[in-house]
């Protein structure tokens, strides 16, 4: 056996071996090593081929891990003695569970811990939860966001995120480790990944019988680049615990509809209650568990035990979500919670005719049961009708809207329909954080429709509604990914056991088997017929495990180059390839952010698109006019208004709300696509849906119908504040008449643009980052323009002063 | 049905038996509690005499027999209650009436003077109404006919798990009350 595993190793070592270019890599692989054939002689027979299968990915992929991750990986296993009992079972589990965090680590190892986007928000409420305590980060009233209004934080955020790593600190301390918060919240996405590997096992351990099938889904779930995306380091995001809660609370589900016990129904719910703690994305279960009740109902598969667990989990699980602030009364409130709240209901009716149905003949229970079943149902019904039309159950809000309907958010609420995650996915989306998962998924379904169960009602429900809704939504891949490992998992450890049972069937075993199918194809339906067929010839089982050695190694190659190429660079820094192949990185966010930190007054007030909001408070710590979380459309929208009016439009709002500071991304020297330009078109979509007098979308068309930059650009745009902010002194840069916008391909006209509200302060290497200084109002009472028309020399515009400084003065 | 469903369940650890006996016991679910003959004779009768007569209209033209067999569905219900529970169930079913009718006073208090302290009428209704399906599910876990529905969980253990979910509800309702 050991003999056989190292000759593996040894092969599988060679394989990995391209794509670890590094020394150090073959030095990572020594602890795994010296778990494997110890892992090898524990493992069931039947066991040790699956492992021999995937020994190879295993190994393939911790090859070019980087050195520290699987002592850290090592750490977080070691946490869950717990699972020591399924320690023979779950070793190469635990493995996986190693090298699942072990994929996002070279995020943090090539560019120190720098944090994307949204979680700078997170990482600066944990700070201040860790600084002030609980009750007040309970009662946080942040005056450092939404310049003029605040912020409610504590009761506007899900604060699952901030108190679980909170609640690492201080039990790391307790222990005498001191860890600063950061690495606390670095680290915590990783390590719950490895948590969402076991619980996947576990999940998948109760659809089927085969063992095989749980590590699969591990070994999915941990590499799955769907999943990846949010659980790299440093992702520091709600979903980073959030998706191990959902795939848990199923978990949970499942065990408690399997033994119909409340205490596993309780623990559901508060595991759901948790996720509701933790992430907007609960609406999921919240959903979800009730359909999947409501479908074994049609089925006829009402039990008692149905009834124990979904009236335990709703009943405990609805008081669990109503004591998060932010979540408050919506249970009771909201229509996306009343199909639970329907079901609960409808779950007593069934439990009451059950009984009934017990105690009298069945002729006079149909009677009972027709005037009864028939008469709630009606009341219900018009109860339900009348409580919304009367606004006591608030209709579906506007980001549910528009996952039924696509174009309803892009109508309707621009400020969604704004953010790229909320976009419909694209087809290659799938494929690309799937892979080969994306066909094996269909495969594990159809045989969850083999067995039918109540669990693989479960999945199947969640399969067929999960794909819908990744289908609608960039972000809600998420929580497909999940099914998608685990019926995969289903799939491929069946194909798996089927073509790897040495053992050819002999005459009797057939013959007995036709026997039976006889026997048993009278009845039923074909599709519940299981004939018995053996694999006879050694070439066909060779060749259909080997096949699928290929494709899941293919499948690890995939998800390593995706995870280093895509999901590994955080936002904040930029990558790019020199000519002569050498990386170089493009730091200028943080070099903006760094400036303002530094050269500007404590309480400055910067203006910026909010997308850049978080970051601004995280980064530089200076009070912003919007950020990310966008709870007040109408201040989204004046920030619109502000960017695309004229500077005499814009001034009095700047001035209005004591900006200081304006800030724009600028890609246009580099080609960067993520720049202020491109975004320009939903800032004035927002606008215009606030003042649709004063801002236009159209205007800032040609004639033609084409968005333009150059010499074209309609008048509007060239007068905007952002168009004059990100194009202004860029002629400079470039020999007379040949400015060029490389983002847009654009000749820019001969003269730029001239600023006269504004100046410039800086710009950072790259122009990515350009940070303009509102100036004060005139020492002499002039208005802007006509001080900056002075200074240049031009006294004609002598005549315009008066009525100009009458406009531009702010009471 | 039965054999469908058994085909249906094969494979799945809550083993096939089960199902087959449940679905069993469900049809022939009048017999067992039949020791006085009074019960299930009128119900038996009934459908003897207007069989053939029913079947086909008893759906579309059932508003005059309706009214008949209502009487009888009630007192075959009250009867079959009184026989066959068993004290301690019959102790839990009054829990349960008393719980309904707290709830039922809280919410026409509700309907009535306004919901005002939210918070307050939110953890009291679902107080009782947790309660209530706690109380329902231990009822459901400790009857003698469901012993093949939960295999797993002992009258013991349920009561055990009663507790514990009710000490989980009541922590919930507390720290909700404001």
């Amino acid at each position: 056996m050991w003999a056989r595993g190292k000759v593996l190793a040894a092969c599988c070592g060679s394989l990995s071996s391209p794509s670890s270019p590094a020394p150090q890599s073959q030095a990572a692989c020594f602890p795994s090593f010296v778990g494997v054939p110890w892992a090898w002689r524990k493992l069931s027979w039947l066991d040790s081929k699956l492992a021999a299968a995937s020994l190879g990915l295993f190994l393939c992929f911790s090859g070019s891990c980087e050195s520290h991750s699987s002592s850290i990986a090592l750490l977080t296993c070691c946490l869950f003695p717990r699972f020591r009992k399924y320690y023979p079972r779950m070793s190469v589990s635990h493995m996986r569970c190693a090298a699942a965090p072990s994929r996002p680590l070279p995020n943090i190892s090539r560019y120190t811990n720098t944090l994307p986007v949204d979680p700078w928000f997170n990482f600066r409420a944990t700070k201040y939860l860790v600084a002030n305590g609980f009750y007040n980060f309970w009662d946080w009233f942040d005056d450092r966001t939404w310049h003029p209004l605040g912020r409610v934080t504590g009761g506007t955020l899900y604060p699952g995120l901030m108190v679980t790593s909170g609640a690492i600190w201080h039990a790391l301390r307790a222990f005498t480790i001191p860890v600063d918060i950061r690495n606390v919240c670095v680290l915590l996405a990783p390590a719950f990944s490895g948590l969402t590997a076991i619980a996947a096992y576990l999940l998948t351990n109760e659809m089927t019988t085969y063992n095989s099938a749980g590590l699969l889904a591990a070994l999915f779930m941990g590499i799955a680049p769907g999943y990846i995306s949010r659980s790299v380091a440093g992702s520091y995001d709600n979903e980073a615990i959030a998706i191990f809660l959902l795939v848990f609370t199923f978990y949970l589900w499942i065990k408690a509809l399997k033994q119909g016990s409340m205490l596993w129904g309780a623990f559901c719910a508060l595991f759901y209650g948790y996720m509701v703690a933790s992430w907007g994305g609960y609406a999921f279960i919240t959903c979800l568990l009730p359909l999947h009740a409501f479908v074994l109902i049609l089925m006829g598969r009402y039990s008692t035990r149905l009834y124990v667990s979904y009236t335990t989990w709703y009943a405990l699980g609805t008081l669990a979500s109503m004591q998060i602030p932010f979540v408050g009364f919506l249970p009771v409130k909201t229509s996306e919670h009343m199909p639970a709240l329907g079901i609960f209901g409808f779950l007593q009716l069934l439990a009451f005719l059950d009984y009934v149905r017990s105690a009298i003949p069945s002729r006079q229970f149909q009677t009972f049961l027709w005037i009864f079943a028939g008469g709630i149902f009606v009341l219900s019904l018009a109860a339900l009708v009348i409580a919304t039309s009367a606004g006591i159950i608030a209709p579906w809000s506007g980001r549910f809207y528009s996952l039924w309907d696509t174009g309803y958010a892009k109508i309707h609420i621009p400020i969604i329909a704004s953010v790229s995650e909320h976009q419909p996915t694209a087809w290659p989306a799938f494929f690309f954080d799937l892979n080969l998962l994306i066909f094996v998924f269909p495969v594990g379904v159809y045989l969850c429709f083999q067995e039918l169960a109540d669990e693989h009602v479960f999945i199947i429900v969640y399969a067929v509604f999960g794909s819908y809704f990744a289908g609608v939504m960039v972000r809600l891949m998420l929580t497909l990914t999940p099914v998608v490992c685990v019926a995969g998992a289903i799939a491929i450890s069946t194909i798996l056991n089927n073509y790897l049972v040495a053992k050819t069937p002999t005459e009797e075993d057939q013959q007995a088997a036709e026997a039976a199918e006889k026997k048993g194809s009278k009845s039923g339906l074909k599709s519940t017929n299981k004939p018995v067929v053996g694999i006879y010839g050694l070439w066909s089982k060779i060749l259909m495990v080997g096949a699928m050695a290929i494709y899941l190694l293919i499948f690890v190659m995939h998800c390593t180059w995706v995870t280093s190429n895509a999901y590994s660079s955080p936002s904040v820094v930029l990558a790019s390839r020199m000519p002569d192949g050498s990386q170089h990185i493009i730091d200028d966010y943080r070099e903006a952010y760094q400036w303002l930190r530094q050269n500007t007054k404590e309480d400055a007030k910067i203006m910026s698109w909010w997308d850049y909001g978080y970051q601004i408070g995280g980064m530089a710590d200076r009070p912003t006019l919007v950020d990310n979380n966008t709870w007040n459309n109408t201040h989204i929208a004046t920030v619109g208004k502000a960017m695309s009016s004229r500077e005499e439009v814009s001034y009095p709002i700047m001035r209005q709300h004591e900006v200081d500071y304006v800030l724009v991304v600028f890609g246009g020297l580099l080609g960067y696509s993520g720049d202020d330009i491109n975004k320009f078109l939903w800032m004035v979509r927002i606008a215009e849906g606030i003042w649709p007098d004063e801002v236009s979308e159209r205007a800032f068309f040609t004639p033609r119908g084409e968005y333009r930059v150059d010499g074209e650009a309609t008048e509007t745009m060239k007068n905007s504040l952002m168009y004059k902010m990100s194009y202004y002194n860029f002629n400079n840069l470039f020999p007379p008449g040949q400015a060029v916008d490389r983002m847009r391909q654009a000749r820019l006209p001969e003269v730029g643009p001239s600023l006269s509200t504004l100046e410039e302060a800086f710009t950072s290497e790259n122009w990515i980052i350009r940070i303009y200084k509102v100036k004060d109002l005139d020492n002499v009472g002039r208005d802007h323009i006509s001080a900056t028309a002075f200074e240049k020399g031009l006294k004609k515009k002598k005549a315009t002063k008066k009525r100009g400084s009458r406009v531009l003065r702010v009471d | 049905m039965a054999q469908k469903r058994n085909n249906a369940n094969r494979g799945v650890s809550p083993n096939p038996k089960t199902a087959t006996t449940t679905s069993s016991s469900t049809t022939t679910a009048p017999l067992p509690p039949t020791p006085n003959p009074a019960a299930p004779i009128p119900g038996s009768s009934r459908p003897t005499s207007s069989h053939s007569a029913t079947t086909t209209s008893a759906k579309t033209s059932a508003s005059a027999p309706v009214a008949q067999t209502w009487d009888k569905v009630v007192s075959n219900l009250t009867t079959h209650y009184q026989k066959s529970t068993p004290q301690r169930t019959k102790l839990l079913d009054a829990f349960m009436a008393f719980l309904v009718v707290v709830g039922v006073l809280q919410f026409v208090y509700c309907v009535l003077a306004g919901n005002y302290p939210f918070n307050a009428f939110l953890s009291g209704f679902s107080a009782t109404v947790g309660q209530f399906v706690l109380t329902a599910s231990l009822r459901i876990q400790t009857t003698e006919a469901n012993k093949k529905d939960f295999p797993a969980v002992s009258p013991e253990r349920a009561f055990a798990d009663y507790v514990v979910c009710s000490l989980i509800l009541h922590f919930f309702c507390v720290n909700f009350i404001n």
